[in-house]
């Protein structure tokens, strides 16, 4: 069954002057690990928001077509109800966070009493959250005391803990070293291996190559492409993408005449091991 | 093209000479620098170092290793705790953010703790305004800015209009108006493509004409070996290693700092290469070797 379904999605914001969205039509599994790759300006926050349903309930504008999110139609269904389906990290963590909370821990368990949830539920949903996003070490601490990368992780907390079975992530990683990109991206495979469905946007290419199910590429707005990952990154560097060295060097190998042509360029260590070694 | 400083007769900004003669050649000094946060977290520990007028430097490392700590000391946003930072001949501690702002542009991690004009036009110019750059002087300055940054085309937007990655290139151009010295970017390559990358090496490549220290903190690994000559790697508020790309095939070093070698170090390493090349064309070129002597 399809988590989310988008059917000729278009867009326009107030007062600007052409369509940040036009025409999208695609469906997401669920279990499945959806990455959104583009060029800066193609679309890709603004597909997030709709997904969310933030377009229409929050964004103002034009929107044409429909998002289905487990069957509910997001324009006829109120935010407050989305949220439980849905949850969406925002690109720029900083803005996540509530301002009304003391601690690590008090802004994870904000929007579980919003709903009401009993306190020996909540905690152990807190609990979880700070392990699976390795928040612990900090779980008393104000929220404004932790560096860019922590409060990156606060902010997808937040989310995991409301437990919506679509996540929806704008660039979950963008504040994080190496290692904490690296245990953000574990952490969004355990949740789709458990069942959730992830949908992420990511600009690391050789993480999607690593991670996705399926990758769709947007470019000024549109579709133009979606597929599993090695193949849909062969074209990378023509929708503006920040390509992989690995694809990047063979790509020039291959040029040089130093590799075979028909090869599909690799995207990840093992794959560019493969192919420099023949 | 005309450049104007005025680091040196703050209320007379008249003269006009080449920028790269008038240029001041700011070294930058640390010596025995300890820094602890109110809470008692000790970010910075004992760190001593010199960087030259004219370095490119990435200032590389885990979040929490005391990066971003370290380069608020440039610009006296933090004093030390212990130990001086000496910008020129100046001592931050004796120096106030506004004055230290003429030798030291800062463009912050957040891109909305610096914004808050109404246009990015007027966002770009109030540095130099402040500096009381002359009307004409102070255009010149802008429209550069809006060109090097590629922003030509939102000039009279509001900031908030823009993207996140724009409102980043908003930051970056009013420093690059302000013409200081020494630039200090914390995560200049977040969130961009390609183009922004592209656009960003081509910036590097100007302030590095124009003699401008720059020091950056990344944690793309990829494109720091690839556009700074010097790494500053850093673990647990001090500098362990210092040096080209080659500091990087240190598996000791990658493990203390906990970091990843670039992919081209790692592809090299399980190809079972001698050396790592930094670029892809010194790995292409490392491979059409190879194949030749097979």
């Amino acid at each position: 069954m399809s988590s989310l379904a988008v059917e000729q999605l278009g867009f326009q914001y107030v007062q600007a002057k052409s369509d940040a969205l036009r025409g999208i039509t695609f469906e997401v599994p669920s279990s499945s690990i959806t990455a959104i790759v583009g060029a800066n300006g193609a679309g890709k926050s603004t597909l997030c928001y709709a997904l969310a349903g933030f377009i229409p309930h929050f964004f103002k504008g034009n929107m044409r077509g429909a998002v289905r999110v487990n069957g509910m139609d997001s324009k006829q269904t109120p935010l407050a109800q989305l949220v439980t389906q849905v949850g969406l990290a925002f690109q720029n963590p900083f803005n996540q966070i509530s301002g009304a909370k003391l601690t690590v821990s008090e802004e994870i368990a904000f929007g579980l009493e919003n709903l009401g949830v009993p306190r020996a539920e909540m905690e152990t949903r807190i609990a979880r959250a700070l392990e699976l996003f390795g928040l612990e070490q900090v779980a008393h601490q104000s929220p404004y005391a932790l560096s860019g990368g922590q409060q990156q992780r606060l902010a997808l907390a937040s989310i995991f803990v409301m437990e919506p079975p679509v996540m929806v992530l704008d660039e979950p990683t963008s504040q994080l070293d190496p290692q904490g990109t690296r245990e953000v991206m574990a952490a969004i495979q355990t949740l789709a291996a458990q069942g959730r469905t992830i949908v992420l946007v990511e600009h690391k290419l050789e993480w999607i190559a690593e991670l996705a199910t399926r990758v769709l590429v947007l470019h000024h707005g549109e579709l133009v492409a979606q597929g599993a990952p090695r193949e849909i990154l062969q074209c990378a560097d023509e929708w503006g993408l920040n390509e992989t060295r690995y694809a990047r060097a063979a790509r020039m190998a291959r040029e040089r005449g130093l590799v075979a042509k028909d090869v599909l360029l690799p995207q990840t260590l093992e794959q560019a091991t493969n192919f420099f070694r023949v | 093209m005309i450049f104007i400083f005025d680091f040196f007769q703050p209320h007379h900004s008249h003269g006009t000479s080449n920028f790269k003669n008038s240029n001041p050649k700011l070294n930058l000094q640390l010596s025995n620098l300890d820094f602890a946060y109110p809470n008692g977290t000790r970010a910075l520990n004992d760190v001593s170092l010199e960087i030259r007028a004219g370095s490119r430097i990435a200032v590389i490392g885990q979040n929490g290793a005391g990066k971003t700590t370290l380069v608020k000391h440039l610009n006296g946003l933090l004093k030390p705790t212990r130990g001086d930072v000496l910008i020129g001949d100046w001592n931050t501690r004796e120096h106030s953010i506004a004055q230290l702002a003429r030798r030291v542009g800062f463009v912050f991690q957040n891109p909305d703790d610096q914004l808050f004009k109404t246009s990015v036009r007027e966002e770009i110019a109030f540095g130099p305004t402040n500096l009381q750059v002359a009307a004409g002087e102070l255009e010149a300055r802008v429209a550069r800015a809006l060109e090097l940054c590629g922003l030509q085309n939102v000039r009279d937007t509001h900031p908030y209009d823009l993207q996140l990655w724009q409102r980043r290139w908003v930051t970056i151009a009013s420093v690059v108006a302000m013409q200081t010295p020494i630039v200090v970017l914390d995560e200049p390559t977040t969130g961009q493509d390609a183009f922004g990358l592209q656009r960003l090496a081509d910036l590097l490549e100007q302030w590095e004409r124009e003699h401008v220290t720059v020091i950056a903190v990344t944690h793309d690994l990829d494109f720091a070996v690839e556009q700074f000559p010097e790494l500053l790697v850093m673990a647990q508020g001090q500098v362990i290693a210092r040096g080209d790309a080659r500091v990087l095939n240190d598996e000791s070093v990658l493990k203390r700092a906990g970091l990843d070698a670039p992919q081209l170090v790692r592809l090299a390493n399980a190809l079972g290469w001698a050396d790592a090349p930094v670029n892809v064309r010194a790995f292409v070129a490392h491979l059409a070797q190879s194949k030749n002597t097979d």
